[in-house]
């Protein structure tokens, strides 16, 4: 009971919590607002948008006249899904030797890995795009698929080492000795083990992936183009269509959000195991 | 068949070798018991033998074929764990399924094994639980149960019975013991305890740094240990050891005597004599921890229950002169 914290610091700390969460929420609430408006009132007053228009699905409906929806979101599908599994299957193995055969430079090539990310991407733009263009690999779903599974990777392989970590590698050993091998041993005992890390490993680099537009961008043209193309094709120079390029975004992120909201406790268990045990 | 040979084995982790050249022997059916301080190597000898560590070098053999360089998986020892290594995702039964699964046997043979192996250890009514929900006596006879079924050469057990309470502690003790009367499958164990040590063990192999000090069974090591390490190590309480003077009447440089062999009588007709310090009181038997003996520091005696005397209390001791251990100066027993 020492340690019970005081209902005023309980309140207190919800309300910050609850302003944050707002504040965090709020631009997705906005855009969810104006995809609702016509692009005449999209433009007006934050007050009056709220009080003095009316509703209306027009910006949707225009939207989805203009440009082919489904053919972007199956790209961003087969993209983050597809970049995910490969990145799995080469990150399990390579996260599997560090956390179990870990040598001494086992840490120098996690940081080196890390490293990686700290370029900003486009510093290899060009090269990267150059061997696309040789390779005949621009605006291909599996170009990106690759560019992307390279992206994320160093993620993939530090989060399913975390996890690994905090797997006791007597269990492992267990199975050696009672006649698994290598393979038989990662998939019958290590993978159904990390399955919660796993999964918020996969939720999250689907996530990374769906979101991710430089690449995206700068690598599609029509073909291959996923939702993050979608948005951009609606925030012309010209003079920009609020209500269409708020529509156009909720209909990309709304599949990626509501994927999340029901994975949610996976997620915050996954990301959070290790903190707690 | 379980006939597990050593030669020349050594073990370096980096530049520390943790296992300098060793040679060991282990028969058919024997139940081995490695003892030694912590860090003396006895891990990492049971590891080497089941394949989960590499030899620096050396030869181990199984069953007259070599097998240094075969993968655990195809020794067919079966390994018993401390943390009993159980598959936390699977049912009681599906681990004790693990090793024929990946042998291949038949299902119907596997029902029958699994039955056999839950009847034997009590395990029944746990079949369809998963070892989270299991006390740790039950975990210990699962990860049992896992490695029985498998028929394999050898049993290897490294502290099997060490997270367990006392109580407990004793009747999977006895369990073991049974279960090797019953296979008659080599068994090597690995234990702190000497309780374990003594009462299971055909054979004890006492380790220091790696060494082997002396191979024997327990009454062996008990009645005539090689040096002064044993000497001090199987027994318990453990045996009085004092020099000079004293051991010299023996004809010693260094001479023992265990608590047991120590009769306590009235001051005037003790071969020695002290002040009691503390008196143990287990009610089958007193210790008396005597000081002021002029032998060592204090000198403990192992008396029956009924004999009474409190802390001051001046008494006299009388060593079995024809059980007191002799040791040269290296420490070497004499005869
Ligand atoms: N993987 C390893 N890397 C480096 N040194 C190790 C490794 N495993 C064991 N050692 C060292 O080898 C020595 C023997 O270890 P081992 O675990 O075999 O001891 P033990 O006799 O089983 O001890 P305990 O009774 O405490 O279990 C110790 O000094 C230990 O520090
Ligand atoms: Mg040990």
């Amino acid at each position: 009971m020492a340690r019970a914290i005081s209902t005023k610091r309980k309140s207190v700390n919800t309300a910050i919590a609850g302003t944050l969460g707002f504040l965090m929420f709020f631009p997705i609430l906005w855009i969810l607002i104006l995809s609702f408006k016509t692009e005449e009132d999209a433009i007006r007053a934050p007050l009056q948008i709220l009080f003095d228009s009316g509703w209306t699905l027009d910006s949707f409906a225009a939207v989805q006249a203009r440009s082919d929806y489904f053919k972007h979101f199956s790209n961003s599908v087969i993209i983050s899904v597809g970049s995910t599994l490969i990145g799995l299957m080469i990150a399990i193995p390579a996260a599997w030797s560090m956390a179990f055969v870990p040598s001494k430079n086992t840490k120098n090539v996690l940081m080196w890995m890390l490293s990686t990310k700290m370029l900003p991407p486009v510093g290899v733009l060009v090269p990267i795009y150059l061997i696309f263009r040789d390779t005949g690999l621009l605006d291909s779903r599996f170009g990106l698929t690759i560019v992307l599974t390279l992206m994320n990777l160093p993620i993939i392989v530090w989060m399913l080492y975390t996890y690994f970590k905090e797997i006791p590698g007597e269990i492992l050993e267990a199975a050696r000795m009672d006649g698994a091998s290598l393979r038989e041993e990662v998939l019958y005992v290590l993978t159904p083990m990390a399955i919660p890390g796993m999964a918020s490993t996969v939720l999250l680099n689907i996530i990374l992936a769906w979101n991710e537009a430089f690449w995206t961008l700068n690598l599609t043209a029509a073909k291959a183009a996923p939702l993050t193309a979608f948005i951009a094709s609606y925030s012309s120079p010209e003079g920009l269509f609020y209500a269409k390029l708020s529509a156009a975004s909720i209909m990309a992120i709304a599949p990626i959000l509501i994927m999340g909201w029901f994975s949610q406790k996976q997620l915050v268990r996954g990301l959070t195991f290790g903190a707690v045990k | 068949m379980g006939r597990i040979t050593l030669e020349k084995v050594t073990k370096s982790f980096g530049d520390v070798e943790v296992i300098p050249p060793l040679d060991l022997e282990i028969e058919d059916g024997e139940f081995v018991v490695f003892v030694g301080p912590s860090g003396c190597g006895k891990s990492t000898l049971l590891r080497l033998i089941a394949g989960l560590e590499d030899v620096t070098s050396g030869q181990i053999n199984i069953d007259g074929q070599d097998a240094t360089d075969l993968p655990p998986a195809k020794r067919s020892l079966a390994m018993v764990f401390q943390s009993y290594a159980l598959y936390p995702h699977m049912s009681v039964r599906k681990n004790i399924a693990f090793p024929m699964r990946m042998a291949g046997v038949p299902d119907d043979e596997q029902k029958r094994r699994i039955e056999a192996a839950a009847k034997a250890l009590n395990l029944t009514d746990y079949l369809d639980r998963r070892p989270g929900q299991l006390s740790g006596g039950q975990r210990q006879r699962v990860a049992i149960g896992r490695a029985i079924v498998r028929e394999p050469a050898a049993f290897l057990f490294d502290e099997p019975l060490s997270n367990l309470d006392a109580a407990l502690r004793v009747g999977m003790r006895l369990e073991i013991s049974e279960l090797h009367k019953r296979l008659e499958t080599t068994m090597v164990y690995v234990t702190h305890d000497q309780v374990e040590a003594m009462t299971m063990a055909d054979k004890i192999v006492v380790l220091r740094a790696g060494n082997i000090e002396q191979v024997g069974s327990p009454l062996e090591l008990y009645k005539a240990p090689r040096n002064l390490f044993v000497a001090g190590f199987i027994g318990s309480p453990t045996m009085n050891i004092f020099d000079g003077a004293e051991a010299a009447k023996f004809g010693a440089h260094t001479a023992g005597v265990r608590p047991e062999h120590i009769e306590v009588v009235s001051p005037e007709e003790g071969y020695w004599t002290g002040t009691v310090g503390v008196a143990e009181h287990l009610g089958s038997d007193t210790f008396f921890h005597i000081h002021e003996t002029g032998l060592a520091e204090t000198i403990t005696v192992r008396a029956p229950g009924d004999v009474a005397y409190n802390h001051g209390d001046k008494i006299g001791l009388n060593p079995r002169t024809d059980l007191v251990h002799k040791f040269d100066e290296q420490g070497l027993r004499v005869q």
